[in-house]
């Protein structure tokens, strides 16, 4: 099969709310505009074009639909869409790339999480017959991951406060990230709990966004991208719905995927983890090393555009083998409740 | 075509119908599954990734159901995906999986399909508002009547081929074992006499509303016996809602999708060389507006082929001998239920309204306003 590379890639910033429809066009175009730019590919070359976005978090029915609008997709164009990550929507994009049927893919994501309220409407997650009916939110869900994790001694609080304290730190040089600023742990650990073990800062924000990824074929990624990403491989896995089934305090479907991998040489990991504590797992289950850099973008700590941020993971990582600062790295995307489900995507300079 | 050659070994779908109180979401799409999986002669460890479809989640109200439904589905362990792409969604969900195995990511792949509409209410999660549009807050129905009009002033079709449609696919639908409507005893007259809901589109040639699940094995070649419907070719083709010189009542979307499809599958004569159509036919008079749409007939003359019978059982090209979507719409799994029943022919397990013959089918779907197009051309012979 054929070997598949990112070649472009675009995100929007990361803000609290946008005044855009929750179909995601205002913040598609000028990315769009961006990763055309930026590669010189032309829309009409454009073998497949696939989206990841959730009706749910828009409020409508269709709301991919009206994305489409974006695009100007006239005329018609081969495209899908997944109703998860974007991230997926990139795999599918591989995929389709690898049955040599086309040659280029532009992938994009999209949320206006601000439409409604975030960690109530993610509760519609759960078991709809059992558990959704008491409306366990998203934050209370991820606490009971990490007290799971605190209680097995897996991690402490103070190496909670660690990560969001570098996440910060590290998304000041990042233009696009919605929080960011110098604090200690110390500082952080005397805020207050928000659901406990849990304080506001260990919680992603709820964020807008919007990303856009573009890869290519072996016969066109080199035309288009003078570093391009190459994919070394994709793989991803879920895990089962039930909570109480689950070993909260790591991620098997994330240890599987990376078995699946060949990490070696990998120095810069941008972790989807939307609460703080998941870094840390997320750390332990692949096995990375402290010699590792996790998100040196900041992460979904400083901002987590839902059904983007995954997708940006990958393209975050893309972009430092672009620019030429790293030669291999690792990207991960998850998705579901506590980290139910996860991809992950190593990415090298060299095919 | 793809690196690896796909085919479909096997196929499982419910019986049809308006309220399955007696399953839940995960027990009605466990049974589809565990029918795909005997018809396969495998079971769930078999299978390597799953990829599920339906259409929007506001049907049943639950984000995202595949999640909650990874074990039912046997997903858990596994990469699974989930895709939505309005009505076609079921297709696209074939298509998506048959690409795994022709890519050679994956060797053996379940996909599913479902819609459990009396979960829900269908009209409510169709009709919230749509940014700068005016609400239609009239359901499919009412949005499609305009273009069967059209089509009609168009073509100068006579009055009954509607009704005849829906003669034809209700009596295919008493031979199908899944069908939720069978009506043995239709005639012309009482079609004709039944409710207008949207001119020109009377009660008896609307699809009903069906609680349901299709799912389909599909494997590269090791894994495949004599007993295959080989994927040929697949497209999928997307416009937007509304643009200066769109053609609803033949989108241009649909005719790429099928250009796309007949160049790939090397059928240059779709209507000598493809032996049964399941078409997507909400409404009856979609069966000749498709027809054109993907070739069989030129512009105009689809309801031709319709009034002179071909598209009966023993016609030229049988049109939906399953009876289709007007006799079963699960919504998100209509779809998979075309390319399941395409698959079924050329594999000869169709039962008692198997096409004598078949070895070349197509499998079609559409969705949103007419604008999302997908479609499998499968056979009985390897490529």
């Amino acid at each position: 099969m054929t070997d598949v590379a990112v070649v472009g890639y675009a995100s929007s910033p990361s803000v609290r709310e946008t005044q855009g429809t929750t179909n995601g066009v205002e913040m598609l175009v000028p990315l769009f505009s961006e990763v055309f730019a930026e590669t010189g590919l032309r829309k009409s070359e454009v073998g497949f074009w696939c989206s990841g976005s959730s009706d749910y978090l828009a409020g409508r029915a269709f709301s991919f639909i009206a994305a489409v609008d974006a695009i100007g997709a006239v005329p018609p164009i081969n495209e899908s869409h997944v109703e998860m990550d974007a991230a997926w929507a990139a795999f599918e994009a591989m995929v389709a790339i690898r049955t040599g049927e086309v040659d280029t893919a532009v992938v994009y994501g999209f949320g206006k999480s601000s439409a409604g309220e975030l960690r109530k409407i993610l509760a519609l997650q759960l078991d709809p017959y059992t558990l959704a009916p008491l409306w366990p939110d998203s934050v209370s869900v991820a606490a009971l991951q990490a007290r799971a994790g605190i209680d097995a001694g897996a991690w402490t609080e103070q190496q909670m406060a660690e990560v969001v304290a570098a996440s910060r730190r590290k998304a000041r040089a990042n233009p696009r990230s919605q929080l960011s600023g110098e604090y200690t742990a110390e500082e952080l650990l005397a805020q207050p709990r928000f659901a406990d073990p849990l304080r506001r800062h260990d919680c992603a924000p709820v964020t807008d966004g919007a990303a856009v990824l573009v890869l290519a074929g072996a016969e066109r990624a080199e035309d288009l991208c003078e570093r391009p990403a190459w994919i070394g491989g994709m793989s991803h896995r879920v895990e089962t719905p039930h909570l109480g089934e689950r070993d909260l305090s790591t991620s098997v479907s994330t240890k599987a995927a990376a078995a699946d991998l060949d990490i070696g040489g990998v120095r810069l990991a941008e972790l989807h983890a939307p609460f703080s504590h998941q870094e840390i797992l997320l750390r332990q289950a692949i096995g990375l090393d402290e010699a590792v850099e996790v998100n040196p973008s900041g992460g979904p700590l400083a901002g987590n555009p839902m059904f983007a941020a995954g997708l940006s993971r990958i393209g975050e990582a893309a972009s430092r083998i672009h620019d030429g600062s790293a030669d291999a790295a690792l990207a991960h995307a998850t998705s579901g409740p506590a980290l139910q489900q996860n991809l992950l995507c190593v990415l090298r300079g060299e095919r | 075509m793809g690196e690896q050659a796909a085919a479909v070994i096997g196929t499982g779908q419910t019986r049809h119908t308006t309220k399955r109180h007696d399953v839940s979401i995960a027990g009605l799409c466990r049974e589809a599954v565990d029918r795909a999986l005997a018809d396969a002669n495998m079971d769930i460890a078999d299978i390597d990734a799953v990829v599920l479809g339906k259409a929007p989640d506001l049907f049943e109200g639950v984000m995202m159901p595949e999640l909650a439904l990874s074990d039912a589905i046997g997903a858990t362990g596994k990469p699974m995906m989930r895709v939505h792409t309005a009505g076609s969604v079921g297709g696209s969900t074939a298509n998506v999986a048959a690409n795994l195995v022709r890519s050679g990511t994956h060797r053996r792949v379940l996909a599913i399909a479902f819609e459990k509409q009396s979960e829900s209410n269908a009209m409510w999660a169709l009709s919230i508002a749509v940014p700068f549009n005016m609400p239609v807050n009239a359901g499919a129905g009412g949005y499609f009547a305009p273009h069967v009009r059209s089509y009609i002033r168009r073509s100068g079709a006579p009055e009954e081929i509607g009704a005849r449609v829906a003669v034809k696919d209700r009596r295919n639908g008493v031979r199908n074992e899944f069908a939720h409507l069978r009506q043995p005893d239709i005639t012309l007259e009482s079609v004709q006499a039944s409710t207008m809901l949207w001119d020109p589109i009377r009660f008896d040639e609307t699809c009903p509303s069906s609680d349901g699940a299709a799912a389909v094995v599909i494997t590269d070649e090791h894994s495949a016996g004599k007993r295959a419907a080989w994927i040929h070719a697949t497209a999928m083709r997307t416009e937007p809602t509304t643009y200066s010189g769109r053609d609803q009542v033949n989108p241009r979307a649909g005719r790429d999708a099928a250009a796309a499809l007949w160049r790939d599958a090397g059928i240059t004569d779709p209507l000598s060389e493809v032996d049964v159509a399941e078409i997507y036919v909400p409404f009856s008079w979609f069966e000749p507006m498709w027809l054109e749409n993907l070739g069989f007939a030129e512009e105009g003359k689809g309801w031709v082929l319709t009034e002179a019978g071909e598209t009966e059982p023993t016609g030229r090209l049988p049109v939906n001998p399953s009876g289709g979507v007007l006799c079963s719409n699960p919504i998100g799994a209509s779809g998979m239920v075309r390319f399941a029943e395409a698959a079924m022919q050329v594999m000869g397990s169709a039962g008692e309204h198997q096409v004598d013959g078949a070895r070349t089918a197509l499998g079609h779907a559409y969705g949103g306003g007419s604008q999302y197009f997908s479609m499998w051309l499968v056979r009985s012979e390897k490529p």
